[in-house]
């Protein structure tokens, strides 16, 4: 193999997506470098959630293929190796925060497990309600438990679908030093979002969709921080 | 690893399971109602009714129907903040969840049905202990066909609005055959008669399809799951 080829964490070909005769995603092809944080941006309906869900292997392509790490993202070894925080929170409300973790321990098979539990809830700030149930959790300590989860079994490449959203101060304190932390480590990260300020920072390479195609993909410009409107009026539409 | 997967998933829903109580006791409450209100429909105290020759019948109907509130749970549970996807990201085999959840309803259903069988032993005044293996490894068997069509039905139907229903439609049909075997060899053994060579038949019946369901899952799950 290539070093170049070992480089590419994440390769899309051509991949489309119809809902009945609607194509939610036409013709989409990139690679994602290793190391590298990517910003999917578009409006409301553009098809990032779709293809989110794609790339976590959450929903087969009508047409073409995603590999990650040059394997199939629907092979268990591939899972693994994916932390994935979609638009809900993906916790069981009856069972504990630490009952929680532990599931999602022995499902990826991750070494010392009570050990690594307890890290990601300090990290989280959550030890306190380590045995106390989700249902009774307000909504931030939801979304860090969820964060908790996301960052558990130590994933390479991350996909988030709108990671910032509804996410309070504190949750997004941690789950951006978290992020920087994976990005220091060489990680790659693939988020979808709105909140252009937040995305853009921590971005090292932008893609920006529209009606289900990507219109702009590179990396990031210093325009695009200085003027956060700037990326939607030189690409997008109106 | 494959097992303890599965046990893990079953371990999840009994736990959750058991401090809610939603599924267990929605569904004994309806099965005990059902086997109380057979009793105005066939009095138990008529001479010229033989309930052990119809008990088969009133057993399976009650199991049956419960099976469908407590199976319908099953994925359900999983739309509530969107846990399904988190367990299909995660790296295990799609038959794996579908066998941890399937093994979970199991469980369930059969503490529902040999507590019933109890109720239904004192309200109809029917010896269930004479052939108690012979009851339990049918009533095993006809519960493990209604279980895995059940939790595949309740995978297929998670994101319909109308789960409830659609769960009971799709999945009586395919579980006409089975439940008639269960039906038969229940009212059997309910009568004094042991397996033997005029009912032997009904057994290798249950057996196939309780094979034949479970080899469909394993072939179906992952398209049923991820599309």
């Amino acid at each position: 193999m290539s070093s170049a080829a070992l480089e590419c964490a994440l390769e899309v070909r051509g991949v489309w997506k119809y809902y009945g005769d609607f194509p939610a995603l036409r013709d989409i092809a990139f690679r994602v470098i290793q190391g590298s944080t990517v910003a999917l941006l578009g409006r409301n309906g553009a098809g990032k959630t779709t293809l989110l869900r794609i790339l976590a292997g959450l929903s087969k392509p009508s047409r073409g293929s995603v590999t990650i790490h040059g394997a199939n993202v629907r092979e268990e070894s591939t899972r693994r190796r994916i932390g994935v925080l979609g638009h809900g929170i993906s916790l069981y409300d009856e069972l504990s925060a630490f009952e929680n973790l532990r599931l999602f321990s022995k499902l990826y098979g991750i070494e010392n497990p009570a050990k690594r539990i307890d890290e990601m809830l300090e990290r989280t700030d959550l030890t306190r309600v380590r045995d106390g149930l989700v249902r009774e959790f307000s909504r931030g300590m939801r979304q860090r438990l969820a964060v908790a989860r996301v960052f558990l079994h130590d994933p390479e490449v991350l996909l988030l679908d709108e990671p910032f959203t509804s996410l309070d101060d504190r949750a997004i304190g941690v789950l951006q030093s978290l992020l920087n932390e994976m990005h220091a480590r060489g990680r790659t990260i693939v988020m979808s979002t709105h909140q252009l300020r937040e995305a853009l920072e921590a971005a090292t390479h932008v893609a920006m969709l529209q009606r289900g195609q990507i219109v702009h993909a590179g990396e990031r410009q210093q325009e695009m921080l200085d003027d956060t409107g700037w990326l939607y009026r030189t690409y997008g539409e109106n | 690893m494959y097992l303890r997967q599965v046990l893990t998933i079953a371990a999840k829903d009994l736990r959750a399971e058991w401090r809610t109580r939603e599924a267990f006791n929605a569904s004994f409450a309806f099965m005990v109602v059902i086997l109380v209100l057979f009793s105005f429909a066939f009095d138990p105290g008529n001479s010229d009714i033989s309930i052990p020759a119809i008990a088969g019948g009133m057993l399976w109907i009650a199991y049956s129907f419960a099976a469908a509130l407590t199976l319908n749970r099953s994925f359900a549970r999983e739309l509530q903040n969107d846990c399904l996807d988190a367990l299909l990201a995660a790296p295990i085999l799609a038959s794996a969840l579908f066998f941890g959840k399937a093994l979970a309803n199991f469980a369930l259903l059969m503490v529902m049905e040999i507590v019933s069988l109890g109720v239904f032993s004192l309200l109809y005044n029917v010896k269930v202990l004479a052939q108690i293996w012979s009851l339990l490894l049918v009533i095993v068997l006809g519960t493990w066909a209604m279980t895995v069509m059940g939790t595949m039905f309740s995978a297929l139907t998670v994101n319909l609005r109308l789960r409830e229903l659609m769960l009971p439609v799709m999945m009586y049909p395919f579980l006409v055959v089975p439940l008639s075997a269960a039906i038969t060899l229940t009212s059997d053994l309910l009568n004094g008669i042991s397996f033997g060579a005029e009912n032997i038949l009904w057994l290798k019946v249950l057996v196939f399809f309780d094979v034949l369901f479970t080899s469909l899952v394993v072939l179906l799950i992952d398209v049923v799951l991820v599309g």
